[in-house]
């Protein structure tokens, strides 16, 4: 090897904008028992003595187990006393926040189970108790972290006092809810849940993951983590189609969603097929008034990780261009194995424009951020 | 594009069983007395995937003024034959026979539309071709119904649905795979599902539209299951054709799976190169529908980014409702590709056309 | 060039690595069997810590459904998103480059089946000099 490798700089095509605002960050327990602390004696003892219980076989794990321990984890982010990934606050900052200089970082806890529990007033319990939780380990400590309301949506009245026990907490910037449910989450049975969101002008954090207990395939289980990874995509996909379709965009105006973590190459070409399904089957659907790729393009956004990495890397602009520049934000998706690294994520050198709206500027927007 | 004097092969028309008791001559002793005794004769197994009677199913002047479209050859003939002047036209049959529980019952019917597809089709006009019904769902019959065909090389392709009970990579369907290899017989994939499963891990969504807009999603888990199982590692002469799948999500769909191979690759070490590549050597897909982007700039960035001009085949997914006149081409398509479109493509998915 | 003594042999234990700084660039030092490599700790994916990851073996599978380990720990997989390098050369195991999909030809070396592609972790000759490791740069 000659002396030209030990001079060759890192390849930076786009230096990362200091001060970018995280999307997707991942927050754990250093114990599953510091939810006690914010449930009340019945549910700590419940949650003892049953647990959780999701609509999936293995009690405690996956059946798609991930790449790398800790479920997944970024090899390189167990913190020092040999915590999960994600549990240590220092740790995350020293990696993460202080390192790039985060504005901020928006939390989605895939904690506590609230969202997929079965017993659904325990879930509603657990909501409650992961955001305090995330409050009192996260947001307070750090103010530049910003919580997700959890709720469990088939509690639709304990879903509701959530979210308007936490509208106009400042410290909460919007409502995770899983985008695997009972139902599709366009259904007119959850809109009450959405009403309430959109009164409180709380975005929805769709998050890739949960257990609905439907196969991750229209077509059934897939056998393996190869194909559950990208399998988030057709969910993701069916899921826009839902919220569209059904018209709720047309009920709730002022509705916005984020889809967190599945990828955003798929939705220009979902667009293109709404929109020629629609020109025939309209009579289906008359409460649309306007094209479905229309109430796409007014009601979602898309977080970058995991960014997508076209054959040509030059056609990363073009997607982008066809979603929509301030419709994309950029998120890590800390301390997972597949995270983006700012610096690095782009293959591309992206104009300066994009570059302020993506890692800042759509998001300080959609979310209220100072 | 124009389809100029160049005579095509339609890689998809379908035809409608015109009612479940038209197949009864094509039953055997045992079943037809069984079909009768049972009134299914008198059962309507249309399959929910398509109602016959929405938009979308089919042109308004292709539908006839009783029956269902494309169930008595004269409309085959003048809707597709004498307009578009097709050398071969590959006809595919959707029906509930296909998924009725009862994987013998599911079988005798089957091969009923198969042998009424003979009478009734593929001897009535030298320029149609077949493929061959069969139930996906029990291996071992199905298998016994290709056996049953092949040596009719009037039947050119196995039909699958693209959503059933397991994905169509899962070993269970090899058998079928390797019997379709043996006979060089692409499989065909068709847009739809069983509905054992709701159409996406969401559940069961509430409108038609937004069934058929997620048949391309369920594609997408249709190529991710044959890839990452290994199928064509296991059946490396196996061709595959996805029809009715809308075509233009298939950039974005080699994207993600070759990032995920890139990390994932450890738990299926079988797949030696990536992903898009073997999607690329082994999947041909069918051009109607064509989800077109609204700009023809649009179009070409996506049949770069499709990287093959052998992936596409032309067809005109009578009598399903997607072009006017003959206009079947879709528009932005390169002129470069017209000739292998049309016929080349074809020609060498089926070589029984040959 | 210039040569410079990174550690001694009995330092490093055997699947491990030590990361040292040279020339203002941090390289692991790693001990596979009896041999020892070097690799620039950069992925050239995204920029990990490459060398922060871990040892596996190469896997080989001839059918689906068929498992052998060939190469035990000879194989560096990025402590990211799990791109897996030959350590003793730096290839990355899957071609990440496929600019003009339909002309590109994947060249594959004969006996073995790594798909070569432009993206390489950088190593750095090492050798094993009485109880040193010597690396060159």
């Amino acid at each position: 090897m000659n002396v030209t490798v030990m001079d060759r700089k890192p390849e930076v095509i786009n230096q990362s904008f200091t001060g970018f605002i995280d999307c997707d960050v991942h927050p754990f327990y250093k114990s599953p028992d510091e939810f006690d602390a914010f449930l009340p004696e019945r549910w700590r003892e419940h949650r003892r003595s049953i647990g959780g219980r999701t609509r999936q076989g293995l009690a405690k794990s996956t059946g798609y187990p991930r790449m790398s321990p800790g479920a997944g984890q970024r090899m390189d982010a167990w913190p020092p006393d040999g915590t999960h990934p994600g549990s240590d606050l220092p740790f995350m900052q020293q990696q993460l926040l202080d390192l790039f200089d985060v504005s901020y970082g928006l939390l989605a806890p895939l904690v506590g189970g609230a969202g997929g529990e079965r017993n659904v007033e325990f879930g509603s319990a657990m909501a409650t108790a992961t955001n305090e939780w995330q409050l009192a380990r996260w947001c307070d400590p750090d103010p530049r972290l910003k919580a997700a309301v959890m709720v469990n949506i088939e509690h639709q009245t304990a879903a509701i006092a959530e979210i308007e026990k936490r509208a106009g907490d400042r410290r909460f910037a919007q409502v995770q809810i899983p985008p695997r449910g009972l139902e599709p989450l366009g259904r007119r049975r959850y809109w009450p849940i959405l009403e309430a969101c959109a009164a409180n002008g709380l975005p929805i954090s769709l998050h890739l993951g949960g257990t609905s207990g439907h196969p991750s395939t229209g077509g059934g289980w897939p056998s393996f983590y190869h194909e559950e990874h990208p399998s988030y995509v057709q969910s993701m996909q069916t899921l826009v189609t839902s919220l569209v379709c059904e018209g709720v965009f047309e009920h709730l105006p002022n509705l916005r969603i984020v889809l967190v973590e599945g990828g955003f190459a798929w939705l220009p070409a979902l667009c293109w097929r709404l929109d020629k399904a629609w020109k025939r089957l309209h009579a289906e659907v008359p409460f649309l008034r306007q094209k479905p790729s229309e109430y796409v393009r007014q009601h979602i956004w898309v977080t970058t990780q995991p960014i997508e990495e076209p054959e040509r890397p030059r056609d990363m602009l073009s997607t982008l261009e066809w979603i929509g520049i301030d419709r994309v934000m950029f998120s890590t998706d800390y301390p997972h194995w597949d995270q983006d690294d700012p610096r690095y994520a782009f293959k591309v050198p992206l104009p300066e424009a994009w570059k302020r709206r993506i890692y800042r500027d759509n998001a300080r927007a959609l979310y209220g951020l100072d | 594009m124009q389809l100029s004097s160049i005579r095509p092969i339609d890689c998809d028309i379908h035809l409608a069983v015109p009612s479940t008791r038209a197949l009864v001559p094509y039953l055997d002793d045992y079943w037809r007395e069984h079909v009768i005794r049972r009134g299914i004769d008198g059962d309507n197994l249309e399959l929910s995937a398509y109602p016959p009677n929405a938009p979308l199913n089919c042109r308004p002047d292709w539908r006839p003024q009783s029956g269902l479209p494309g169930s008595q050859f004269e409309q085959v003939r003048d809707h597709v034959l004498e307009p578009f002047q097709p050398r071969f036209a590959i006809c595919n049959v959707l029906h509930g026979s296909q998924i009725m529980f009862s994987e013998d019952l599911s079988a005798a019917l089957c091969r009923a539309i198969n042998n009424w597809i003979v009478a009734e089709w593929l001897d009535r006009d030298p320029r149609l071709r077949a493929s061959i019904v069969v139930p996906a769902h029990s291996p071992d019959l199905a298998v016994a119904e290709i056996e049953r065909r092949a040596a009719d090389t009037r039947f050119v392709q196995v039909l699958m649905l693209a959503m059933t009970e397991l994905p169509l990579g899962r070993r269970q369907h090899w058998p079928i795979y390797a019997a379709a290899e043996r006979h060089g017989l692409p499989i065909g994939i068709h847009a739809g599902s069983s509905f054992r499963h709701p159409p996406s891990a969401l559940g069961w969504s509430s409108y038609y539209i937004e069934d058929y807009v997620s048949q391309a999603p369920g594609f997408a888990g249709v190529l991710n299951s044959l890839v990452t199982e290994g199928v064509f590692n296991k059946f490396p002469k196996l061709k595959v054709v996805l029809i009715e799948s809308g075509v233009t999500w298939l950039p974005a769909h080699f994207w993600r799976i070759n990032k995920t191979w890139r990390g994932v690759r450890a738990e299926t070490p079988w797949l030696d190169r990536v992903p898009s590549e073997i999607i690329r050597e082994h999947v041909r897909l069918t051009v109607q529908p064509f989800d077109e982007p609204p700009e023809q700039a649009q179009v070409e960035t996506i049949i770069e980014e499709i990287g093959s001009d052998e992936m596409l085949l032309f067809s005109t997914d009578y009598p399903h409702w997607h072009f006017e006149g003959t206009d079947a081409v879709p528009h932005g398509l390169p002129d470069a590709m017209l000739t292998k479109l049309l016929v080349d493509n074809a020609l060498a998915t089926y070589p029984r056309l040959s | 060039m210039s040569r410079h003594i990174v550690a001694t042999v009995d330092e490093i234990s055997p699947g491990t690595c030590k990361i040292v700084t040279v020339k203002g660039r941090e390289i692991g030092i790693f001990h596979v069997n009896d041999e020892f490599f070097a690799v620039i700790n950069r992925c050239p994916h995204q920029g990990a810590q490459l060398c922060r990851g871990k040892l596996l073996s190469r896997l080989d599978s001839p059918a689906p459904g068929e498992y052998r380990l060939t190469r035990q720990g000879e194989m560096l997989r990025c402590p990211w998103h799990c791109w897996e390098f030959d350590i003793r050369t730096g290839q990355s195991w899957c071609d990440p480059d496929s600019v003009h999909a339909r002309t590109y030809a994947v060249e594959v070396e004969p006996g073995a089946t790594l798909a070569k592609g432009p993206f390489e972790a950088e190593t750095v000759p090492v050798t094993v000099e009485q109880d040193y490791v010597v690396i060159t740069v």
